[in-house]
C-alpha cells in the first residue's frame, strides 16, 4: 500500500514537469489514477453489485471519476485534482489503518497478562509446559521475574509479588507458605513452589482476559448511534450531492433564463463532487469504538475491569451510589473497641482477664468474631485448661475454664442461662461474658473501616454523585456510627439480602431518567443486588465467580477509592467521545455548507476529511491514559 | 435450548466494515446472535440450536467476503 502511494505520488510530481498533451496526457494520468486507487474502484463496483451502493468507496470513486469527466469535458487537461483526491484519500486510509492498528496493539499489549508457560517438575527436572496442560493440584515452580501462570497456594519459598498488572497497585505483596496467590502476578524476588488450585482456564488471568475481550462486544449507545448515523448519513449526502448538482442549475435555467447547457451545470457538479469527498464518515466510525476500547484498556490496567462500552458509558451518569457496608466500606474484620465490667464501666488493666476468658472459650470456634477475639488476645492458648465446650449456634459458647463455668455470647445466651446482661452504652457488636453464673462484663467489637472509605465518599461527592447510600444487615446503632464516621447520611440497616434488592429497586425508581444507580458490594451474598442495580460493582472479587458473573464492573482489589476512579475514567472517555463527535460533525458540517456555496475547493475538502480523521484518532488514544485520574 | 457460542479470531480492515459484516451475518440462517469487534479482531457467534456450525460458518464467511473481500477467519 505504502509502495503504491509512493509510486503514484512520484509519478504525479513527474507529470507536472512532463510536457505532454491530448490523449497521451490523459493516458498517463489515468495510469497514475489506477495505481493509486484501483482497489477503491473495485470495492465500489463490488458494493454496487452486492446491493450496497452507498459507502465511502462509492463516494470516492464517484468524486474522482466525476472530476476526470469534468476535466475531460472542459478540455483543460487538469486531471491533477482527481488524482490528488484519490491519493490523499489513500494516504488518509493508510495512516488510519496504521494508527488504529498501532493503538489497537498497544492497548491489547496493555491488557496482555497471559502467561506463556508454566514450569513443572518432572523426574527431578524442571520442564516448561503450556499453562493449560497443568492439572489442578500439580506443583508449579515460579522463578524470580516470572509470571505466576495459574492460581494456587504457596507450598515452599517466600517472595514478594508485583500485582500491578492485575490491580494497578504498585506496592508489592509479600507471600509465604500457605498464602493464596493469583495468576498474572509477577514473582519479584524468591523462588516459589505453588500447588495449583484451579485449571488455567478457571484461573484469574483467563477470567480477566475473557472479560476484557468480551467487553468490546457490548456496544455503547454512542457507538450504536454512530453506526446508525453512518448508515443513513451516506445515502443522505449522496442525494444531497445529486440535488446540488441538478436543482440550482435547473432553477437558474427556469427562472433566470440561463442557457440549458453544460456550462450552467458545470460549477454545481463540481460542488457536488466536493460534497461527496467531505462526506466520508470514517472519522466517527473509527474513533468512537477506539475511544471506548482505549478507555476500557486503560481502566483494566488500573485494576478496574469494565464489562462493556455500554457500562463505561453508563458509569459516567451515576448519580446514586449505593454501598454495602461489611467488606466494602469496612474490612469485615472485627476489632475490640472497648471492654466494660459488670457495671458498664471501662476497664483497662483487668480487661485482659475478660479477654482471656472469651478467647479461651471461643478457641475451638471458627466464627469471625471468635477469630478476631483470639487475634486480639494474641497469646497462645493452653487448651488443657479448657473442657466441656458447647457451642450454641447464633447465641454463643459455654465452657469450663480452670474449673469455672464460663459463658460467652450475646444477650440471648445470657438470658437463657438466667443471667441478666447489662446493656452497653456504645454501639457495636456486644459479647457478654459470665463466670459461675454471675455477669462479668462485656467486650464491644466493631468492624474496622477501610483506610480509604472516607476519602472515597468525599471523592464521589466531588464527582457529582449526589446521593450516597449505605445498606447493611447490621443493627441501626452500628450502621449509623459507621456511616457518620464516613460522612454518609443515608443508611438502611437490618436488611436481609432480599431486602437489599428491594431497597435498590426503590432507589432505582426514585432516580431521574438518564441518571444511573450503582451498587458496590464485596460479592458475597449480594450477587442479586449486583445484577439488579444499573451498574453492579464487585470488589476484590477475584475468586467469587458468582459476583464476577453478576457484576458489570469488577474491581481487582477491595480499595473503595477505585469506585470514584472508575467514574472519572468513564467521564474522561465519554468526554473524548463527545469531543470527537463535535469536531468531526462540526468540521464536516461547516465544509459541506462552504462547499455548497463554492467556497471550498476539492483540495481543502480532502484535507477536511483526512485531517479530521487523524485528529479524532489521536484524541481517541488519549482515553487510554488514566493513571493519574 | 440455547445453541452453542463460539469465538473466532478474524481479520477485518476497518471499523465500518466490521459493523456492516455484523449486520449481514446476523441475517445468516443458523446464526442466533453475532458480534464483530474490530478492536479485538474477534467475532462471537451464537449458533441456533440444531444448526450445523461448520456449514453455518461457511455461509458466514461467504456473506462477509461480499462486504470485505479480505475478510478471513483465522
Amino acid at each position: 500500500m505504502l509502495a503504491r502511494i509512493l509510486v503514484a505520488s512520484a509519478m504525479t510530481i513527474a507529470l507536472q514537469f512532463a510536457d505532454t498533451g491530448g490523449w497521451m496526457r490523459l493516458a498517463l494520468y489515468l495510469t497514475v489514477y489506477f495505481i493509486a486507487g484501483y482497489d477503491i474502484l473495485k470495492k465500489a463496483a463490488s458494493g454496487i453489485i452486492n446491493g450496497r451502493v452507498f459507502d465511502e468507496n462509492f463516494l470516492m470513486a464517484t468524486a474522482t471519476i466525476g472530476a476526470f469527466a469534468l476535466a475531460l469535458y472542459e478540455r483543460s487537461g487538469d486531471y491533477l485534482e482527481a488524482i490528488a483526491v484519490m491519493l490523499f484519500y489513500q494516504i488518509g486510509e493508510f495512516f488510519q489503518s496504521y494508527a488504529v492498528g498501532r493503538s489497537r496493539r498497544n492497548i491489547a499489549a496493555l491488557m496482555d497478562i497471559r502467561p506463556d508457560y508454566a514450569n513443572i517438575e518432572r523426574d527431578g527436572n524442571t520442564v516448561r509446559v503450556a499453562p493449560d496442560e497443568v492439572e489442578t493440584g500439580a506443583i508449579i515452580i515460579v522463578g524470580p521475574g516470572e509470571k505466576i501462570p495459574i492460581d494456587g497456594l504457596v507450598t515452599e519459598g517466600r517472595s514478594s509479588l508485583n500485582t500491578s498488572a492485575l490491580t494497578g497497585e504498585s506496592l508489592p505483596r509479600d507471600v509465604g507458605p500457605g498464602d493464596e496467590v493469583i495468576s498474572g502476578c509477577i514473582n519479584m524476588s524468591g523462588m516459589l513452589k505453588i500447588r495449583t488450585t484451579k485449571e488455567f482456564g478457571e484461573s484469574a488471568v483467563s477470567k480477566i482476559l475473557e472479560l476484557v475481550e468480551d467487553s468490546a462486544a457490548h456496544k455503547s449507545k454512542s457507538e450504536n448511534f454512530i453506526a446508525r448515523f453512518a448508515r443513513t448519513y451516506t445515502p443522505v449526502v449522496c442525494y444531497a450531492a445529486l440535488a446540488l448538482a441538478v436543482l440550482p442549475p435547473l432553477f437558474m435555467i427556469l427562472f433566470k433564463g440561463s442557457a440549458f447547457g453544460f456550462a450552467t451545470f458545470e460549477p454545481w457538479i463540481y460542488r457536488a463532487l466536493i460534497f461527496l469527498v467531505i462526506s466520508c464518515p470514517c472519522a466517527l466510525v473509527v474513533s468512537i469504538p477506539l475511544s471506548f476500547f482505549a478507555g476500557i484498556g486503560g481502566a483494566s490496567r488500573s485494576g478496574v475491569l469494565v464489562k462493556g462500552a455500554d457500562i463505561l458509558e453508563a458509569l459516567s451518569k451515576v448519580k446514586t451510589m449505593v454501598f454495602d457496608k461489611t467488606g466494602t466500606l469496612t474490612q469485615g474484620v472485627f476489632e475490640i473497641n472497648a471492654v466494660h465490667d459488670g457495671n458498664d464501666m471501662d476497664i483497662k488493666e483487668e480487661s485482659m482477664h475478660l479477654l482471656e476468658l472469651a478467647a479461651m472459650a471461643e478457641c475451638y470456634s471458627s466464627h469471625p468474631i471468635s477469630k478476631s477475639l483470639q487475634k486480639a488476645y494474641g497469646k497462645n492458648i493452653d487448651r488443657s485448661r479448657i473442657s466441656d465446650v458447647e457451642e450454641y449456634g447464633g447465641h454463643g459458647i459455654t465452657a469450663v475454664i480452670d474449673g469455672h463455668r464460663v459463658a460467652v455470647g450475646n444477650g440471648k445466651l445470657m438470658r437463657s442461662l438466667g443471667i441478666e446482661p447489662v446493656p452497653c452504652r456504645t454501639a457495636g457488636t456486644i459479647i457478654h461474658i459470665a463466670a459461675d453464673g454471675k455477669y462479668a462484663g462485656h467486650i464491644v467489637m466493631g468492624d474496622v473501616v477501610k483506610a480509604h472509605s472516607r476519602e472515597a465518599v468525599g471523592q464521589l461527592r466531588g464527582c457529582g454523585v449526589s446521593r450516597i447510600v449505605m445498606l447493611t444487615g447490621d443493627t441501626a446503632s452500628v450502621a449509623e456510627q459507621t456511616a457518620e464516621s464516613l460522612g454518609i447520611t443515608e443508611v438502611y440497616s437490618g436488611l436481609l439480602p432480599a431486602d437489599k434488592v428491594k431497597q435498590v429497586e426503590i432507589l432505582l425508581r426514585s432516580a431521574r431518567s438518564g441518571e444511573k444507580v450503582a451498587f458496590a458490594g464485596d460479592g458475597i451474598n449480594d450477587a442479586p443486588v449486583l445484577s439488579r442495580a444499573d451498574i453492579g460493582i464487585a470488589m476484590g472479587a477475584m475468586g467469587s465467580d458468582a459476583a464476577i458473573e453478576a457484576a458489570d464492573v469488577v474491581l481487582m482489589d477491595d480499595d473503595p477509592l477505585k469506585v470514584p476512579k472508575a467514574i472519572r475514567i468513564s467521564r474522561k472517555c465519554l468526554g473524548i467521545v463527545r469531543q470527537n463527535i463535535v469536531i468531526a460533525l462540526g468540521v464536516k458540517g461547516i465544509c459541506l455548507i462552504l462547499g455548497a456555496f463554492g467556497v471550498v475547493n476539492m483540495w481543502l475538502a480532502i484535507f477536511a476529511d483526512v485531517g479530521v480523521m487523524v485528529i479524532a484518532v489521536l484524541n481517541a488514544v488519549r482515553a487510554m491514559y488514566v493513571k493519574n485520574l | 435450548m440455547k445453541g452453542m457460542k463460539r469465538s473466532f479470531k478474524i481479520e477485518v480492515d476497518c471499523a465500518n466494515c466490521a459493523n456492516l459484516i455484523e449486520d449481514a451475518v446476523k441475517k445468516v440462517k443458523g446464526v442466533e446472535e453475532v458480534t464483530v469487534s474490530f478492536m479485538t479482531q474477534k467475532m462471537k457467534i451464537g449458533f441456533e440450536a440444531g444448526s450445523d456450525p461448520e456449514s453455518v460458518l461457511e455461509e458466514v464467511r461467504r456473506t462477509a467476503r461480499k462486504i470485505e473481500p479480505d475478510f478471513s477467519i483465522i
